[in-house]
């Protein structure tokens, strides 16, 4: 399989009025054709700004640096309304908040036949019969008399099977999900998945799965990057990330979930402390404060991205199970 | 299953709350019914949490609004402390309300953004006239370092400078400052990331051990309910399915429904994919429910008695009730 997207070294700045606040630092990612990637961490930790500042889809208000190769063509450096020609076609993202994502003035069928009609060029027609057949893709009941409906009139779970159909219209080689299932209920949010996951396995299209939630990437990636503050900290195939974990806070947030075999009143493990100011550059591993196997080192000296083998690497002075 | 009955009520225990019948239907339009509740029962023994588990649009939220009359149920009845609260007049259940307190699913909309932490939780003592200012000061300060925040940072600020995590710790917070017997959680930690959902659950079970509450806990993911409750109720399209003991009710699931919930957590591990194989689609409209047993147009088992006649609660072990005339065996 060959590359589809190289992000290499790339930070997000945003200027605020307490100073400039780092986002994403120095990441670096590759994805091949096909392949799925789960993005996991907290709020705050960067994962939906770097999904964003791939698409080109950041506000003024942020500094992009670093190099994004899409298709070993790099796209970084191109202006905004060549980027614009990848929407829908190269990437296409499936939002978080599906009640706000869709026009509430604006039909069903209006929504799914835009990019249909602006990107592929289809007449109204052939966008129509399309956009059926979209609806039975990700299994809408009914798709002709849903074209005439409303967002407000369906269910949340509808409304992110439309978003589903939209992003996938111009058959995308790259979907970025930010989130696809935390507004759902758990009976969906299993459906949602698998149908994405079935999607993808039709049409070879590559993913990048933003979520909090590690339960949510294990069984729907081929490989996981755990943001914190801004850095990759750990990054690895999904097998090997959950048999091999190397960096603490990964284990702190797999910890944290609450599971079906947590006895009946237990304390559930929690991760103590906040993530760190973003707008301060302070000396050591930013985890620091909040790691239950911090050492003098860790807080003089930020740790570098360090090489466990098998594609796998951690940002830890003090890995989990030593250095290899 | 969805079904009715009060073979899980227990007359003899020491109950804080007993609901029986309950019903609460909203009307849209003309001919329009949406039927949110229809006939729960339900009791809470003092010092249990009771979750109440379901998808959205189950009546869960509904239900727990309904007990505190806001706004009345349509019919059936809520005894709370031994007075029956449907029939109470305004005045006589505006004084039952310290003892009955609510947090709501999103902490930054439920506080008002323009009030400082401490007017937040003075305004309900100063309401109810618990003490003079030095009073009010020494409860708000006990509050805030009850839910392990520091008075002296946290209480000039306002809710728009806080985290999610932070913004449920003041109305857990305010929640308390009345006293309360009885606190209805509705989805306290969905909109919370899993690192702070720990913290949240951790601190609502630290309160209810020191404040010696009963807690009803609404939610849709039964993994968060399994480490706070000590009875589960779950229910779909208005009606009980299952209730149990949180391990009774994973270990020996009886109703459809709850294996569907129950196969549907997401697990952290890569070689035990998640499975959405049990049941398909989404609820029928509450406008229109099924027949029988609300449940039967999404079930593996369903059968024409289903559709003819609704199952009632019965005791399948001990403290397990279930509501399906096809329950899961062995």
């Amino acid at each position: 399989m060959s590359s589809l997207l190289k992000i290499d070294g790339m930070s997000v700045t945003f200027a605020t009025p307490r100073g400039n606040l780092r986002a994403v630092n120095d990441v670096t990612i590759e994805l091949l054709q096909g392949e799925s990637l789960g993005v996991v961490g907290e709020s705050g930790s960067g994962k939906t700004v770097l999904s964003r500042a791939t698409m080109g889809l950041l506000p003024g208000t942020a500094t992009r640096t670093g190099t994004i190769t899409y298709n070993g063509k790099v796209i970084s450096e191109l202006p905004k309304d060549e980027v614009r020609e990848l929407w829908g076609t190269g990437m296409a993202m499936i939002f978080q908040d599906p009640m706000t994502a869709l026009n509430p003035v604006r039909r069903i069928g209006s929504q799914l036949t835009e990019s249909l009609t602006v990107r592929l060029g289809m007449d109204k027609k052939a966008a129509k019969l399309k956009a059926i057949e979209l609806l039975k893709r990700v299994r809408i009941p009914d798709p002709e008399s849903m074209l005439r409906k409303f967002p407000y009139q369906l269910s949340g779970g509808m409304r992110q099977r439309i978003m589903i159909a939209i992003a996938v219209s111009c058959e995308p080689e790259l979907l970025f999900a930010d989130e696809p299932t935390t507004a759902l209920d758990v009976t969906v949010q299993a459906q949602v998945l698998d149908l994405i996951t079935e999607l993808r396995k039709e049409s070879n299209m590559a993913m990048i799965l933003v979520t909090h939630d590690l339960g949510v990437v294990a069984g729907h990636t081929d490989k996981i990057a755990v943001m914190y503050a801004g850095d990759v900290v750990e990054y690895a195939p999904t097998r090997q990330l959950f048999s091999n974990m190397k960096m603490p806070y990964t284990e702190a947030l797999l910890k944290s979930i609450p599971r079906l075999e947590t006895p009946t009143g237990s304390r559930l493990p929690v991760i103590e402390g906040r993530l760190p100011d973003p707008t301060k550059n302070e000396p050591g591993c930013p985890f620091a404060n909040r790691c239950p196997y911090v050492q003098d080192k860790c807080r003089a000296e930020k740790p570098p991205l360090k090489d466990a083998g098998n594609n796998h690497f951690y940002r830890c002075w003090f890995p989990i199970g030593g250095e290899k | 299953m969805a079904g009715s009955g009060k073979a899980h009520m227990r007359p003899d225990g020491d109950t804080v709350l007993t609901v029986e019948d309950l019903t609460v239907e909203f009307k849209l339009g003309k001919d329009k019914i949406v039927k949110a509740v229809s006939g729960v029962s339900f009791d809470l023994v003092r010092g249990e949490t009771l979750a109440v588990v379901g998808e959205s649009g189950c009546g869960k939220s509904t239900l727990g609004k309904a007990i505190l009359q806001l706004p009345k149920p349509n019919s059936g009845s809520v005894n709370f402390l031994s007075t029956e609260l449907t029939t109470l007049g305004k005045k006589e259940l505006r004084d039952m309300r310290p003892a009955m307190q609510m947090i709501f699913q999103d902490p930054v909309s439920s506080l008002d953004p323009r009030l400082p932490v401490s007017e937040v939780l003075a305004e309900p003592l100063r309401v109810w006239k618990r003490g003079n200012q030095v009073e009010i000061d020494a409860k708000i300060d006990e509050l805030l370092n009850a839910v392990n925040l520091d008075p002296k940072v946290v209480r000039d600020r306002r809710s728009y400078e806080f985290s999610g995590g932070q913004c449920q710790r003041i109305s857990i917070a305010r929640a308390l400052a009345l006293d309360p017997t009885m606190i209805i959680c509705d989805e306290p930690v969905s909109a919370l990331d899993v690192s702070v959902q720990a913290q949240i659950l951790n601190l609502l079970q630290d309160m209810k051990d020191r404040y010696g509450l009963t807690l009803m806990f609404i939610s849709h993911d039964l993994a968060v309910v399994k480490a706070v409750s000590t009875r589960v109720m779950v229910m779909y399209l208005g009606k009980v399915c299952e209730v149990a003991p949180p391990d009774e009710l994973y270990q020996n699931t009886k109703h459809h429904y709850t294996r569907a919930l129950v196969a549907s957590v997401p697990i952290p591990d890569p070689e035990r994919p998640i499975s959405s194989g049990f049941i398909q689609g989404e609820p029928p409209s509450p406008m229109n429910p099924p027949s029988g047993c609300r449940f039967r147009t999404r079930c593996p088992a369903a059968s024409e008695k289903c559709a003819a006649e609704e199952p009632q609660l019965r005791e399948v072990a001990v403290g397990h009730f279930v509501a399906c005339h096809h329950p899961i065996e062995e």
